[in-house]
């Protein structure tokens, strides 16, 4: 009877201790942890080969939307350099001070555009166009949650075009799903970051860049988190991602340099 | 990178499913069993990660159980260890997330158990626990492997509490679901496609073999 109830007490045990003595075993490597905007990752993912190859020293990424990776920070995740595709989520890191302020700087621009099916037969060569009758459904992201969307919605203002073209505007939950719509012809025309265009590998192609002063400045912050394991670790990354060589690498992904 | 995906992913399901079956199976026989104060509030509380959105969840766990968390603080000052961003976390994740299926499974299959053969066990001088094993766990045995299929494949699914708790780091705790997501957002759909593939083989495969074994059992 009371073996029984041993090996049962046992076997829950052991489950338990394995749990916590894995945990323990991990490898100390010398390693940096970078959490970033998932439309970061290509450019990022290059950046980071780089700089282990330099620094001997390996990076690992966390990628998400900015507002869960800055939500995992607030609650103390293990962060050593957050790069963020909005202002607002960094801001809100620095007022709570879970950044170190000298360490962050803004990193690429990025440009709204205008894209198409690369099999639509539209000739959209600026904003105006989209009034045309043709163009019955225009996707972007929904401006109350996609930063994407917010910017898009601030340029169709500038341009006295948001009232006209409201009753044809398709939400969508994030770029992607922006790129997605364009790609598959659901929608006419969509507005994404010129950086998400390569991502759908040809299917979607640009049809014209909003005016720079049509919208706020597309701005990605990047910064050391205070309590990172290795301060210096961290700040090398940011070093390199403003290096010159950082910058082209970001340039080949269609970010805009700031150099 | 799919290989390293997919066996988290199979290491993390199959501790989780461990863990829900003992936890569930507990809870389970605490309700149908037991007569206490709070019961229906315990009852509302375990049900919770079933209704809220994962990702509520997942917010939640991270609250709790993050480096300035509320057991998650003191469990940093003890030990220095943080369970965010680790592997233990996304077993976390799935096992709370999936647990309220095991238990309401687990305790509608000992309510369907005849209390009376409880009761003839216990007169005939065996020990409560005894008569668990030998009486209610049998018999209540479909049910709760029922519950366990059914938890392993929300388990095995589990996505936005994931992602919230142990984040997506590609070879370290990146799991099926989340790496399907990240594929599909980076457009990279040939690495989507197969892994959303193998998800799907495997789940029908287990669901399937267990529906098998289950009726092979009751025809014997």
């Amino acid at each position: 009877m009371f073996s029984k109830w041993f090996r049962s007490a046992f076997s829950v045990f052991l489950i338990f201790s394995t749990l916590f003595v894995c945990c323990h075993h991990e490898k100390k490597d010398r390693e940096i942890l970078v959490s970033a905007a998932i439309s970061l990752k290509d450019a990022f993912n290059e950046l980071g080969a780089i700089y282990q190859k330099e620094t001997g020293i390996r990076v690992r990424f966390n990628l998400g939307a900015s507002g869960l990776l800055q939500k995992q920070i607030e609650a103390g995740a293990p962060v050593d350099v957050y790069a963020s595709a909005g202002v607002r989520q960094m801001d809100a890191l620095q007022d709570n001070g879970l950044i170190i302020e000298e360490t962050r700087f803004n990193f690429v621009r990025n440009n709204l555009v205008l894209i198409v099916s690369s099999r639509s037969a539209l000739a959209l060569d600026s904003f105006k166009d989209l009034l045309d009758p043709g163009i019955s459904r225009l996707a972007i992201g929904n401006p109350k949650t996609v930063p994407a969307g917010q910017y898009a919605q601030q340029a169709l203002k500038s341009m006295q075009l948001w009232h006209r073209l409201e009753s044809r505007l398709v939400p969508a939950e994030n770029v992607r799903q922006v790129l997605d719509y364009v790609a598959r012809e659901e929608v006419d025309a969509g507005i994404v970051y010129a950086s998400d265009v390569p991502v759908s590998r040809g299917k979607a192609v640009i049809a014209v860049s909003a005016p720079g002063d049509s919208h706020d400045p597309i701005l990605y912050p990047i910064a050391v988190i205070r309590g990172a394991g290795s301060p210096a670790d961290a700040r090398k990354f940011i070093d390199l991602v403003l290096s010159s060589s950082g910058q082209k690498v970001m340039e080949k992904y269609g970010f805009l340099s700031l150099r | 990178m799919i290989w390293d995906t997919l066996k988290l992913s199979l290491l993390v399901v199959s501790i989780a499913t461990i863990l829900i079956g003992l936890i569930g199976t507990a809870f389970g026989f605490l309700l149908a069993r037991r007569t206490f104060r709070g019961k229906d509030i315990l009852d509302a509380v375990l049900t919770l990660p079933m209704i809220l959105p994962p990702t509520v969840t997942g917010y939640y766990l991270i609250l709790i159980l993050g480096k300035r968390g509320l057991l998650g603080r003191p469990l940093y000052d003890l030990t220095g260890w943080s369970i965010t961003f680790t592997w233990q976390a996304a077993v976390i994740a799935a096992t709370v997330i999936a647990l309220p299926l095991m238990i309401k499974s687990a305790r509608a299959a000992i309510e369907s158990v005849n209390v009376e053969y409880e009761v003839a066990s216990r007169i005939m001088g065996k020990s409560e626990w005894e008569t668990f094993l030998r009486i209610t766990l049998p018999l209540a045995g479909r049910g709760l492997l029922a519950g366990i299929v059914l938890s392993f494949a929300r388990a095995f699914g589990e996505f936005g509490a994931t992602l919230m708790i142990a984040g997506n780091i590609p070879g370290k705790t990146q799991t099926m679901t989340v790496g399907i997501w990240e594929a599909m957002v980076s457009g990279e759909d040939e690495r989507a496609k197969w892994l959303a593939l193998i998800l799907t083989c495997i789940s029908v495969t287990v669901v399937y073999l267990t529906n098998r074994l289950t009726r092979s059992n009751k025809s014997n």
